[in-house]
């Protein structure tokens, strides 16, 4: 790693931690209902919703009507994404005159965004309406991600609340979230964006002749700043053009650069903090992200530090990789030179433990163990730092599996902040946490037997399994990156994807309101000298060991036949 | 069933209008009052016409030009519309070949320099349109560059020089240049010293566009 990466590693981390006191907080609060200056300009908007809905924001729901809410607005949402992108042709604002989409297609892409997973099989400048990308794409990136965020608060307030069935308003938490938090914090960085060369406008694409050649060049136009933001704020992903957050007018500057990796981290880290707030002490939040970012910090340096190396097999043709005061050097194939390698390992390190997705260069093209470290990272469930409610929630998740664990070791009944841990909440986290590996292998298993399947791969070799298997670990997780060498626009991947997209995100959503419900539930039971502190070091570690025994167990003999072969072969002198 | 259903589909609907139209105007609005060349595209406007943008890199082939990062967008270089990179895997063996046969073409352009390439210089860039190249990139060319324009090596170098974009407070982004405006300026100065671009690289500028 050079002293640069580091020096980047460390700016980035400090900016994010000096973002997640005040973040956290004002989450807190927006999530609480409690009176702030927004409000007091968003109250008759708020109003107004609830109006239209005819609901009661007031009038708090027991964990099932709070997950049938939360199943059938994303279903609403699915549905209408779809039939947008079946109807596009004959809808307005289509002025590059698209056609419908497949429905395969469109089943994939309705749940994709829908799911906050934002996998694209389509190309972006080239399938989809300017209504489809406002009125049904973009509003998912917000709606999507708002999802999260309750569920996350949801379980906050399971651990928080005792003795009672209700763990709060499902439309009144949506729509909190959306007006309070996405969007004001979207609007500041889509401005900054826009500031640092994001375009945004609504003029159609530019023709320009080019100066050598004497071709012409259609620049793609858009509003792209906006969806920009989001993209990144709500961990969402999916790129205005093909090429994403690689793309120069998506992501212009190595200060774009920055200012899209820290809106990546930005809210899931600030929940640790809306956390420990809400559960009446902040240090359980730092200790959980304490525990991310540990895990960040690793997998980061790994990352960083085998892009640095140069590709031997193009080494050996007479190409110059080390880095200089002139260059960056390094494994540049896929990646842009304003990024170089740090900028680029590290957007891919921060984009795949949260399940945000954006690329800024192409995983694909990594060397194998540079690959390794974003597959391995959503392997680990989007625990290091995660999405905006699934990063908190899924980690909340490993730390009661934690203390059972702990438990068992010191004969003592698991408690975690003062509830008992019993065996429908143990149950309700194994499922939530092994649907994930189980429609990830399963789904790679499947796509590797079939024909279909193996015609995806681009790559030769185990190449090729590692970008089927990153396929599916990308959807299973919610992610939405890909090794895009992958060929995935076909009736069976659409199909076989958007099913463990979709399993993959509603299964551990309904479990985390089951534990919600049952944790509101229970008296709170006083700490005693057996209780095991949940703050300290001890627990930091006892938590950091669950998850990585969890994620390596499950997919180490996955790893061993991709991209470990792959370095062994690359390093070892086979062919 | 019905209670959820409806509240649904409004708080949809409303959701729709807020965050899918009102905002990304509003955003549009303050972009375009505050920013609007940059919100625009950055684009490089020549006698009232765009030739290009800052921000999207263009396809250099002649000697006389600095050439840009290799594209791996179809069906040619540096088509926008088709963003990507090659994602080719680094044991591939196509990934070997193509970047032989880069390495091969620099030396066919350039025989007498047997330096070692800079690694961006011969390798795909990630969205096909990547506008800059390494410093050292730039080096390595400037030697072909002065001999094709006929231009003395010290002003080649020195233009490279002032078109540099180093690490901002040392820290973001890479030492790295701007292959477009470096090129263009470059035309300048040979337009100052003896004339314009020969006739076959005149061609079609200042035509309609296509």
């Amino acid at each position: 790693m050079t002293a640069q990466a580091t020096a980047l590693l460390v700016a980035f981390l400090a900016t994010v931690l000096v973002l997640v006191k005040p973040l956290g907080g004002y989450i807190a609060v927006v999530m609480e209902g409690a009176d702030h200056p927004l409000r007091r300009i968003g109250r008759p908007l708020e109003r107004a919703i609830y109006r239209v809905c005819g609901v009661d924001p007031d009038e708090s729901m027991g964990w099932s009507s709070y997950s049938i809410v939360l199943l059938a607005f994303n279903a609403a949402g699915a549905v209408l994404l779809y039939a947008l992108q079946r109807t596009q042709a004959w809808l307005p604002l289509n002025p590059q005159h698209f056609a419908n989409l497949r429905p395969a297609t469109a089943f994939n892409t309705a749940i994709s965004f829908v799911t906050n997973t934002d996998w694209q099989g389509y190309s972006g400048e080239s399938a989809m309406s300017d209504l489809t990308q406002m009125a049904g794409l973009a509003v998912q990136n917000f709606l999507s991600a708002a999802t999260g965020l309750v569920v996350a608060i949801a379980l906050i307030r399971g651990f928080a609340r005792r003795e009672t069935a209700a763990i709060g308003n499902c439309w009144a938490d949506l729509t909190r979230a959306t007006l309070y938090v996405l969007l004001p914090l979207s609007l500041i960085l889509a401005i900054a964006l826009a500031a640092t060369g994001v375009i945004q406008t609504l003029h159609p694409d530019q023709t320009v002749t080019t100066l050598e050649r004497a071709h012409s060049q259609v620049l793609p136009m858009g509003p792209v700043a906006s969806q920009e933001a989001i993209k990144e704020l709500g961990t969402n992903g999916g790129g205005f053009f093909n090429a994403n957050s690689a793309h120069p007018y998506e992501n212009p500057t190595p200060l774009s650069n920055f200012l899209e990796m820290v809106a990546i981290a930005l809210i899931p880290a600030a929940l640790t903090y809306t956390f420990g707030r809400l559960v009446g002490d902040t240090r359980q939040g730092w200790a959980v992200l304490a525990t991310m970012l540990i895990l960040f910090v690793g997998l980061a340096a790994l990352a960083m530090s085998s892009e640095q190396h140069g590709n031997p097999r193009l080494t050996a043709l007479g190409v110059d990789a080390a880095p200089s005061a002139d260059q960056p050097g390094g494994n540049m194939e896929g990646k842009e030179a304003r990024f170089g390698i740090a900028g680029s390992a590290l957007f891919a390190t921060v984009t795949t433990g949260t399940s945000c997705g954006a690329v800024n260069s192409m995983h694909d093209s990594y060397l194998p163990l540079g690959g390794l470290v974003p597959l391995f990272s959503m392997m680990l469930g989007e625990v290091v730092l995660g999405g905006v409610g699934t990063g908190l929630y899924s980690i909340l998740l490993f730390a009661i599996v934690g203390v059972f664990i702990a438990g068992l070791m010191i004969g003592r009944t698991p408690e975690y902040l003062g509830k008992k841990i019993e065996a429908f909440e143990m149950k309700m986290c194994a499922i939530a946490i092994l649907v994930m590996p189980v429609v990830v292998l399963v789904g790679t298993a499947v796509a590797v037997s079939v024909a279909a399947g193996r015609a995806g791969a681009a790559n030769p070799g185990p190449h090729g399994f590692s970008e089927i298997l990153y396929a599916f670990t990308s959807a299973g997780n919610n992610n939405g990156s890909a090794f895009a060498g992958l060929s995935a626009d076909t009736p069976f991947y659409d199909v076989a994807l958007g099913i463990v997209m979709w399993l993959g995100r509603y299964w551990p959503i309904v479990a985390v309101l089951a534990v919600a419900g049952s944790l509101a539930a229970k008296k709170r039971v006083p700490v005693t000298p057996g209780t095991l502190p949940t703050h300290g070091p001890t627990f930091v570690i006892l938590l950091i060991g669950t998850i990585v025994l969890v994620g390596a167990l499950t997919f180490v003999p996955a790893l061993a036949l991709g991209p470990i072969v792959e370095h062994l072969r690359l390093w070892g002198g086979g062919r | 069933m019905k209670t959820v259903i409806r509240p649904a589909l409004a708080l949809l609907l409303a959701m729709t209008v807020i965050a899918g139209f009102a905002y990304p105007l509003i955003v549009t609005g303050i972009a375009q009052v505050l920013f609007p060349r940059r919100a625009n595209g950055s684009l490089i406007v020549e006698h009232g016409r765009p030739i290009g943008s800052r921000l999207i890199g263009q396809a250099f082939s002649a000697p006389r030009d600095f050439w840009g990062r290799p594209s791996a967008t179809l069906p040619r270089p540096y088509d926008a519309l088709d963003s990507g990179g090659s994602n080719l895997g680094p044991l591939n063996p196509a990934l070997v070949a193509v970047v032989r046969a880069r390495i091969a073409a620099l030396h066919a352009a350039d025989p007498g320099n047997r330096a070692r390439v800079p690694v961006d210089l011969v390798t795909a860039s990630a969205s096909g349109l990547d506008p800059d190249i390494s410093l050292a990139a730039a080096e390595y060319q400037a030697g072909r560059v002065a001999r094709a324009r006929g231009l003395p090596f010290a002003t080649v170098r020195a233009m490279i020089a002032a078109h540099a974009k180093h690490r901002w407070l040392g820290l973001f982004g890479e030492p790295r240049v701007n292959v477009l405006e470096l090129n263009r300026a470059l035309d300048a100065a040979s337009t100052a010293r003896r004339g314009t671009r020969p006739p076959g690289a005149v061609a079609g500028r200042g035509a309609p566009d296509g």
